[in-house]
């Protein structure tokens, strides 16, 4: 690679990282390439942080196999059959992704203003929307490796039963799923501009609530069609309820829609949330400098 | 100028008590005063009921409903009473972090002339007044919309305030014992307190029999105070129930608070000596004013 053209090729994390020379013209990045770029120095410290502190990968993983161990023997208890351990073995590995999703995308903006970084992220150059999906990103990658060790390691406890109907359909969902997700988080984050120490409360109470209208650890066909539509607003409902229904024997007719119309419904909440994540950071941006709440510190 | 500085100092109640009730009331406005008190109430009452409505739904699935059973009773008891564990044990631990990392006023705490100890149970009292309420709160659903059994008239009353008093001086001594291991850590400090409540949750017997854990987790149940305690709560209040289960059922309640009042004690030096030494090392090691920004 010659020297100078680093910053221009998006060979990610190198040309990120490589510090510049003493009296080396920086070439300033701009359009959609100061996007891309913003978006990957932000996922950075995510993905790599987690690799630097491994000892928390264990915390992020030991805490939610306790609970996926204890919803088991409940199931284990009452007699359920087999597939009921899987479902929780799944819905423990996604509660990754809504933690993340809440502690670390809605409520990160407040965690920012906190440390005084909220500030500098509004005065550089770059857009607010990159530096979200950056977060998203990082997080994501970061969340599914800890999922899957979660999933890989309560199955083989549990011995769960799996049958895959079709890779593909679940590929799908759990894309759109996850993509819909941090839309969600995304929008989420920009009313968390406006919350000063009340945040951490509001990001506390859509724990449990949530694991229960999302149905984390049964089938959202046990609730009344409507309670279990409105809980659709959420991206891993469905998600949740497609993935038990691709990937457990008996899981189809527990299903509360089917494949295709959740595909469907997860493509379209993913763009909606996009779109929608866009339009509110704009406006709540403007809103939280016009009432002054961007460096305010309420503890 | 200086007589009216000095006076209350030297008349006021005794330095643990005084450090108590301060970290009291200080804990209440923490943990209080962050929204209008309805909106309070509301979220002290969102929580714990959908936390039980989990089991409760997972419940209904399997066994179409049938709350009569006396699993069911043992498993919503477990949960609700459960609450305090998270509420008082996690709640007495998390005020070092609180203090240290987000207030950051952990080493003023210290200057000032209180005694430190006393003033992490005083934080503790705010959260066992919320737990308490939730308590409550899922009880009465239970008892109002789940068939849920309790007759008043056959509450065993002494045994059960006593199980609960001993219970929650239990977990606030177990919350002083985390709380100094707390002081000692700086990168685990926020899964620590969660990660030994999820560990109780789970080796407890608070929401399924102790039989259904495999036999070599069994004895992790049998060593822990918490087992005890909510055996005796359960019994309390719904004797015939809880006495279904044969975990316990070949002890008498005298025996239970017996090993109940021994585990207490054994619990209550371990945390003293533990949190003694472990304020000692954080000392020395200018752990007391660390910041990590995590």
């Amino acid at each position: 690679m010659k020297r100078g053209t680093s910053l221009q090729t998006p060979e990610w994390p190198v040309s990120l990282l490589k510090p510049q020379k003493p009296g080396q013209r920086v070439r300033k990045a701009s359009g959609w390439r100061l996007f891309l770029k913003t978006v990957l120095a932000r996922a950075y410290p995510r993905i790599i942080g987690q690799q630097r502190e491994k000892s928390w990968m264990f915390f992020d993983v030991f805490l939610p196999l306790l609970s996926v161990a204890a919803y088991v023997y409940i199931y284990r208890a009452i007699k359920a059959p087999a597939e009921y351990v899987g479902f929780v073995v799944i819905g423990g590995a996604m509660t990754a992704f809504w933690l993340n999703v809440l502690w670390s995308m809605s409520s990160q903006l407040y965690w920012e203003k906190e440390q005084g970084n909220l500030a500098l992220y509004i005065i550089a150059p770059n857009s607010m929307m990159a530096i979200l999906l950056g977060m998203a990103l990082g997080g994501l990658v970061a969340t599914t490796l800890r999922a899957l060790v979660i999933t890989v390691i309560g199955s083989w406890l549990f011995q769960v039963p799996y049958a895959i109907s079709s890779f593909i359909q679940l590929f799908l969902v759990f894309t759109l799923a996850l993509v819909a997700l941090y839309g969600m988080g995304m929008m989420s984050a920009s009313f968390f501009l406006l919350l000063s120490r009340e945040a951490w409360h509001w990001a506390n109470l859509a724990q449990e609530p949530i694991y229960l209208l999302s149905g984390f650890y049964f089938p959202i066909k046990s609730f009344s069609f409507w309670i279990a539509a409105g809980a659709s607003i959420i991206p891993l409902t469905l998600g949740l309820d497609a993935m038990r229904q691709l990937i457990f024997p008996s899981g189809a007719a527990l299903g509360f829609l089917s494949v295709e119309v959740e595909i469907g419904a997860l493509l379209l909440m993913s763009v909606l949330f996009l779109l929608g994540a866009r339009a509110l950071l704009a406006y709540m941006e403007k809103l939280a400098i016009q009432e002054g709440r961007l460096t305010e510190s309420r503890r | 100028m200086t007589m009216a500085t000095s006076e209350p100092l030297r008349t006021a109640e005794p330095k643990l008590l005084r450090s108590f009730r301060l970290a009291a009331w200080l804990g209440w406005q923490i943990e209080s005063n962050w929204a209008d008190p309805f909106l309070f109430a509301v979220y002290s009452i969102i929580k714990p009921l959908s936390s039980a409505a989990i089991l409760v739904v997972m419940y209904s699935i399997i066994t179409q409903a049938d709350f009569q059973a006396p699993i069911f009773a043992y498993i919503y008891l477990g949960n609700a009473f459960y609450i305090y564990v998270g509420q008082v044990m996690t709640g007495i631990s998390w005020a070092v972090i609180d203090d240290r990392e987000h207030y950051k006023t952990l080493k003023y705490v210290y200057l000032a002339p209180i005694d430190y100890p006393a003033y992490l149970l005083g934080r503790g009292v705010a959260r066992f007044l919320i737990g308490s309420f939730s308590v409550g709160i899922t009880i009465l659903f239970g008892v109002l919309f789940l068939n849920l059994r309790i007759d008043l008239a056959e509450v065993n009353w002494p045994l059960f305030l006593f199980s609960l008093l001993v219970g929650v001086f239990m977990l606030a001594m177990m919350g002083l014992l985390l709380a100094g291991v707390l002081l000692l850590l700086a990168h685990h400090m926020w899964g620590l307190g969660e990660a030994v409540a999820g560990a109780l949750y789970l080796f407890t017997g608070a929401i399924f029999p102790l039989e259904v854990l495999p036999s070599f987790l069994r004895p992790v149940g049998y060593i822990l105070p918490v087992t005890y305690w909510l055996e005796l709560v359960r019994r309390s209040l719904v004797g015939q129930v809880a006495q279904a289960f044969p975990t316990l059922a070949g002890y008498t309640n005298l025996q239970l608070v017996g090993i109940l009042l021994a585990l207490t004690a054994v619990m209550s030096v371990l945390a003293v000596v533990v949190f003694r030494w472990c304020e000692g090392r954080a000392r020395e090691r200018g752990l007391i004013d660390v910041v990590t920004n995590y």
